[in-house]
């Protein structure tokens, strides 16, 4: 099924008895951008983590609606779901390849491993043990990660973070070609993107 | 190959490779087996009488030390949120953990058992209820174990909480485990082979609904 339009209203988010934000809402097209921003701790990895279906609303409420269906509960959300979190979820003892072929066949993509490696520059990397490669490289590992799974909607944490500049431009050029496919992305930065995006701050 | 292996293999191999949980399980399992004749002395009618007691405990002891990271490390390094994200439902992958989990430690325990056996002195007629025991019994660590260890995945040095939340589950499996070498030893047909049996399987079919509803508590945490 391809995501047509994500819309959420209201979303209020309580954490550990403390309100971190309320009524926050947004409405996303098919092909959009939405970049979260605000200073630490405002909720952008919460908000985050509400779209993605881990986290639920206090109030409000996020429904994605795609070919003649609709979307609200969050675990069903999940599987729309393309994630790149502030953690690396690179094991220390597996190598780039190995960690994306276990992600790949857990999320039933059919893609060519090495290529997807090319693509992110860590060819030769590729058969070395996650625990030597530096942060820079494991994003880039993420960023392979994410767009192996194909998913319609992109949530990304920080996904500029511990990045070179080519990095950061390849970032931009992965989440601008998602979105001239269709794709829907939502990110939280603190940097400035390269990319045409609305805007949601979070106080 | 599908999701569900993908987990179980994925997991077999961290266990197995260099700083993995198997090796570790093994040498606990023997060095506590090993210890525990040079503690009681050499009464070898005595040591082949607790043979089997000694053993299922130090079989749970060893599958514990592995499970706190079951969960753990993949909750700390960001793979369980792309997990729970995947098409595998969490109750299927923690089967899978499960599953992984048992291969890697009750399975090689079962299979070391005997040898240590000699160590006590077992009479020939207890290695095959020994091996058995073992064999139907350790499932039930792995998959009550795996509900402990995802309740306190979040919780730093959950691994030191566990043992409360585990052992008590476990001392069934114990209590029917070394009860079955013992009645063999006594040439005495008794039931707990078939307690033990049950005790695993209801363990087995129902801990995944119960660790993925505490992996689901810890992801909204």
């Amino acid at each position: 099924m391809t995501l047509r339009s994500i819309f959420a209203e209201n979303l209020t988010c309580i954490r550990g008895n403390r309100l971190v934000f309320r009524d926050v809402g947004f409405r996303l097209g098919a092909g959009q951008a939405l970049s979260l921003e605000g200073p630490n701790g405002a909720g952008k990895s919460s908000l985050l983590r509400m779209i993605a279906g881990f986290l639920k609303p206090a109030a409000g409420a996020i429904r994605l609606t795609g070919d003649g269906a609709d979307i609200s509960d969050g675990e069903e959300r999940g599987n729309f779901v393309g994630w790149l979190g502030h953690h690396d979820a690179a094991k220390p003892q597996l190598s780039p390849r190995e960690t994306l072929r276990f992600f790949a066949e857990l999320y039933g993509a059919s893609a060519d491993i090495d290529a997807a490696l090319e693509e992110v520059g860590l060819v030769r990397a590729r058969d070395l043990p996650c625990q030597y490669l530096s942060a820079g490289q494991k994003k880039r590992l993420s960023l392979a990660r994410l767009k192996l799974g194909n998913r319609p909607l992109w949530l990304l944490d920080e996904p500029l973070a511990a990045l070179d500049s080519a990095g950061k431009s390849l970032a931009a050029q992965f989440i601008r070609s998602h979105c001239a496919a269709g794709g829907i992305a939502v990110i939280a930065t603190h940097e400035p993107l390269a990319i045409d995006c609305s805007r949601l701050a979070l106080a | 190959m599908n999701p569900f292996a993908a987990i179980l293999f994925r997991d077999m191999r961290l266990a197995t490779r260099a700083g993995g949980s198997a090796a570790l399980a093994l040498a606990f399992f023997a060095a506590v087996a090993t210890l525990v004749p040079l503690g009681v002395g050499s009464d070898l009618r005595l040591l082949a009488r607790i043979a089997g007691g000694v053993l299922w405990i130090g079989a749970v002891l060893a599958a514990l030390l592995s499970l706190d990271r079951l969960f753990q490390s993949d909750f700390e390094d960001g793979s369980l949120d792309l997990i729970a994200l995947s098409p595998l439902p969490l109750e299927a992958m923690s089967f899978a953990k499960i599953a992984a989990h048992w291969l890697t430690t009750g399975l090689p325990l079962t299979l070391l058992s005997p040898l240590l056996g000699v160590l006590f002195g077992l009479p020939p007629a207890g290695y095959a209820p020994l091996m058995l025991s073992l064999a139907i019994g350790t499932p039930a660590v792995s998959a009550i174990g795996a509900i402990g260890a995802a309740l306190t995945l979040s919780i730093r040095r959950g691994g030191l909480i566990l043992p409360f939340i585990v052992l008590p589950l476990l001392s069934p499996a114990v209590i029917f485990g070394a009860g079955a070498v013992l009645g063999a030893l006594d040439g005495l047909a008794n039931g707990a082979f078939w307690l033990l049996g049950a005790f695993s399987l209801v363990a087995v079919l129902l801990a995944p609904f119960a660790a993925a509803a505490a992996v689901r508590l810890n992801l909204a945490g």
